[in-house]
């Protein structure tokens, strides 16, 4: 691997290693302070490889680099050693002032309990999502900003305010106890899905940014099926549901950046190695008594997978949004509901059910109906694709119903 | 919006001589027609069947078998869902499948305690 991929690649796998330890070493508190670390340690790596090329070993070198910078850090810093000092020194060994743990062991704990601290119930979802990308996946206040479509201040006071909060709500980073991990991994779920949903179904024009944050919601959820405390059926079925979605990935953009719908693609461009990937985690989620909403959504997302239409397909997927809706309501579940049941039943039977979803403002709602309408009353799924598209908002959307309206008309 | 109970009753022992098939397109069924009212963001919880067996208690200590001693009429279950008025609520109950089957589903406005 040449430099210019070899670090990106090092960044996204160990930045998030780095921090999480030192994080762990100096205490929540000063998370900062590892990130901070993290990232010299990454700045240092690229002007020097670009001299002297890669070392042999170049995790090893991160992780060197990043011990030293630290204990720099606490040198200079005696306040600041005087406050952590407490923790650092109680897990080093006799003799030696402070040691900083890089075993594969304590990297992987560390990560997990981060994961568990950052999706604390104390902070409202978009800021554990923030912190999420800032903190575990190492993204630039920049990146976070054109994820979410707003600006720098925002994140930043976003990020602000989290850190803020998890400081007053003395969130440690510890593993929950036995008691409370089946509540406590809900909510490091729930966000992992907005983290991929995030990625997934931004407006945001970056496609590959995107997809960089998919990925990495992936790398968490698979990080969780890799410790035996977190490995649950709900778990391995966001697992599958994420594999299941992402096989598209290459899909349902075409080259020009445009969104390219379901039934338009070209499934020789979905990702077979993802798709049985899911079916395995699909099969590793199948035990327990639990039906988790992460299990339907990846049994509509395994129907999904399988490109031909029968009413069999149909049935099922319309069967699963049933259940999901009755366990918990979504705007965009009811949509995708009612299309289902076009597809398994009749068109005149959706329509019947679109239309007493309360739903006008969603631009989707608009779309559903013109979509339900074409070959029935053209000039209805007209006006009802003209009224999608003085809603819809982002640029990709409007293109879509600007085809639409085209092919209609 | 306000609160309201839907009341299945029906004759239990017309359900006993169903076939799997029958069985598994009345679920059907059911499920389109509780997912619609979920669609709608309407639905509160889906309720639970009750077993058709069950006791009367009286005053005096009296205990007879059967809720559906007088008639062969026995409640099956309840759901509840949410809804402007008692007759938006009747019309969502107009879709349920227990009315092809000879039940009939009562509804009644949840008076909150």
């Amino acid at each position: 691997m040449e430099n210019q991929e070899l670090i990106p690649h090092l960044f996204r796998t160990e930045y998030r290693k780095i921090t999480a330890v030192l994080g762990k070493t100096f205490g929540l508190e000063h998370i900062e302070i590892a990130q901070d670390i993290a990232s010299d340690t990454f700045l240092l790596a690229s002007e020097m490889w670009a001299i002297k090329g890669a070392p042999d070993n170049p995790v090893a070198w991160l992780y060197t680099v990043a011990r030293n910078k630290t204990l720099d850090y606490l040198r200079r810093d005696k306040l600041f050693k005087e406050k952590v000092s407490g923790q650092v020194v109680r897990s080093s060994p006799v003799g030696e002032e402070i040691d900083i743990d890089l075993s594969a062991r304590n990297i992987t704990d560390s990560q997990l309990q981060m994961m568990f601290a950052i999706c604390h119930p104390s902070l409202p979802a978009e800021s554990q999502i923030g912190l999420a990308l800032n903190v575990l996946c190492g993204f630039g206040i920049n990146e976070i900003a054109s994820a979410f479509l707003t600006n720098k201040e925002t994140i930043n006071k976003r990020l602000y305010r989290a850190r803020e909060k998890l400081r007053a709500g003395q969130v440690k980073m510890e593993f929950p106890d036995e008691t409370e991990i089946e509540l406590r991994l809900e909510a490091v779920l729930k966000t992992l899905y907005l983290l991929f949903n995030e990625g997934y179904y931004s407006a945001g024009k970056d496609v590959t940014l995107r997809k960089d944050v998919c990925i990495e919601a992936m790398w968490l959820t698979k990080m969780l099926t890799e410790n035996p405390g977190t490995d649950r059926p709900a778990v391995n079925a966001l697992l599958a549901l994420m594999c299941f979605h992402a096989s598209r990935f290459e899909a349902r953009t075409n080259p020009q950046g445009e969104t390219v719908l379901y039934q338009d693609q070209d499934d020789s461009l979905w990702d077979a190695a993802l798709i049985s990937r899911g079916e395995c985690y699909l099969n590793r989620a199948s035990v327990g008594q639990q039906l988790s909403r992460y299990h339907l959504e990846a049994a509509i997302g395994y129907w999904h997978t399988i490109k031909a239409d029968t009413p069999e397909k149909w049935e099922h997927i319309l069967q699963y949004y049933n259940q999901l809706l009755i366990l918990e309501y979504s705007p965009i579940a009811a949509l995708n509901r009612t299309y289902a049941l076009a597809k398994a039943r009749s068109k005149a039977d959706a329509i019947r059910e679109a239309e007493k979803l309360n739903l006008a403002e969603n631009h989707l709602y608009h779309s559903l109906l013109g979509e339900l309408y074409l070959g029935i009353d053209n000039v209805k799924a007209l006006g009802y694709f003209n009224a999608a598209l003085g809603l819809a908002k982002s640029r990709a959307d409007r293109l879509l119903l600007v085809e639409k309206i085209k092919k209609v008309g | 919006m306000k609160d309201f109970m839907f009341v299945f009753r029906n004759d239990p022992s017309t359900l006993t001589d169903r076939s799997p098939e029958e069985m598994q397109a009345s679920m059907q069924k059911w499920m389109d027609w509780i997912g619609g009212i979920a669609a709608q963001g309407k639905l509160i919880d889906r309720g639970n069947r009750l077993n058709p067996a069950g006791k009367v208690v009286k005053p005096l200590l009296a205990i007879t078998d059967g809720p559906y001693i007088e008639t062969k009429e026995s409640v099956g279950g309840y759901t509840m869902v949410r809804a402007e008025s008692l007759d938006e609520a009747a019309e969502m109950a107009k879709g349920c499948p227990i009315l092809l089957f000879g039940g009939n589903v009562e509804v009644r406005e949840i008076d909150r305690m």
